[in-house]
């Protein structure tokens, strides 16, 4: 039962916060360059404001798994790096806690791109 | 001009407004939990690493998840029914990298794949990473 009321939090965090991004969408004709840069902002405001340990409490993957998790994920590792190298940590801390996530993305695109052609837009 | 625009606005066929909202909040439930489901796995089998370290295997499965749907095609397709629901989802962001990749292979592997690549997800790392350096230097002054 425990595991389902969590379970339960994750699937509406993760659902408001793509609730937000369609009515955005529906309402304003913005791009998913756009919504997505938007989101990744606003994941580095709530981040350094403090507020995004408490929706993390709440929601879990619901919080991290949406692309505000990986703007809150750039902005406490600005912030740690600060506290363990000063300068050169502030510079480098941020790139480097999301370091894992870039190149999966990277690497895997770049490997399947070169096997896939693209496949025919049916809509 | 402004009647010929009022004009294509009214014909333009108008975006049902609540089965979008509905889906994107069903479709992002979905895949965060999807997301939580890896997350309780590495928990259970790699005991020894931290939190931030088991978040971070998470993403990266999460991401290799997005990829390889879109490479099958498959991604566009949840993507045509779930509107933000599978845009705003870390796979998502692997979708808006492996989409362009695939669909300018014909352009050759440098100028094609290798540059496409960041056309949309590039204002994105850019914003991303000079908003964390800008908080390092504001937060070494403070």
């Amino acid at each position: 039962m425990e595991v389902f009321i969590r379970y339960l939090q994750v699937f509406v965090t993760g659902g408001l916060i793509c609730f937000v991004g369609q009515v955005l969408i529906n309402k304003t004709n913005m791009t998913s360059a756009r919504i997505l840069v938007l989101f990744m902002l606003i994941g580095v405001v709530l981040e350094i404001t403090g507020a995004y340990s408490y929706i993390v409490d709440f929601g879990s993957s619901g919080a991290t798994i949406p692309i505000c998790g990986f703007g809150s994920n750039l902005a406490r590792g600005a912030l740690k790096g600060l506290e363990e190298n000063g300068f050169l940590g502030a510079i480098s801390g941020g790139l480097s806690s999301v370091a894992g996530g870039l190149s999966t993305v990277i690497v895997s695109s770049f490997i399947y791109a070169l096997i896939f052609k693209s496949h025919s837009k049916k809509f | 001009m402004n009647n010929y625009l009022k004009m294509v606005e009214k014909s333009s066929p108008k975006t049902k407004m609540l089965p979008t909202l509905i889906m994107a909040f069903l479709v992002g439930g979905i895949i965060c939990c999807i997301g939580e489901g890896f997350l309780d796995m590495y928990k259970t089998y790699f005991p020894m690493l931290t939190e931030v370290e088991l978040r971070n295997a998470t993403s990266m499965t999460m991401i290799f998840l997005g990829v390889t749907l879109t490479a099958f095609g498959l991604y566009d397709k949840i993507g045509y029914y779930a509107g933000a629901g599978s845009i705003i989802p870390i796979t998502g962001f692997a979708n808006s990298v492996m989409s362009p990749a695939m669909e300018f292979n014909r352009e050759g592997v440098i100028y094609g794949v290798c540059s496409k690549m960041f056309v949309i997800a590039g204002p994105i790392i850019v914003f991303g990473v000079t908003a964390s350096v800008i908080i390092g230097l504001v937060g070494m002054m403070l």
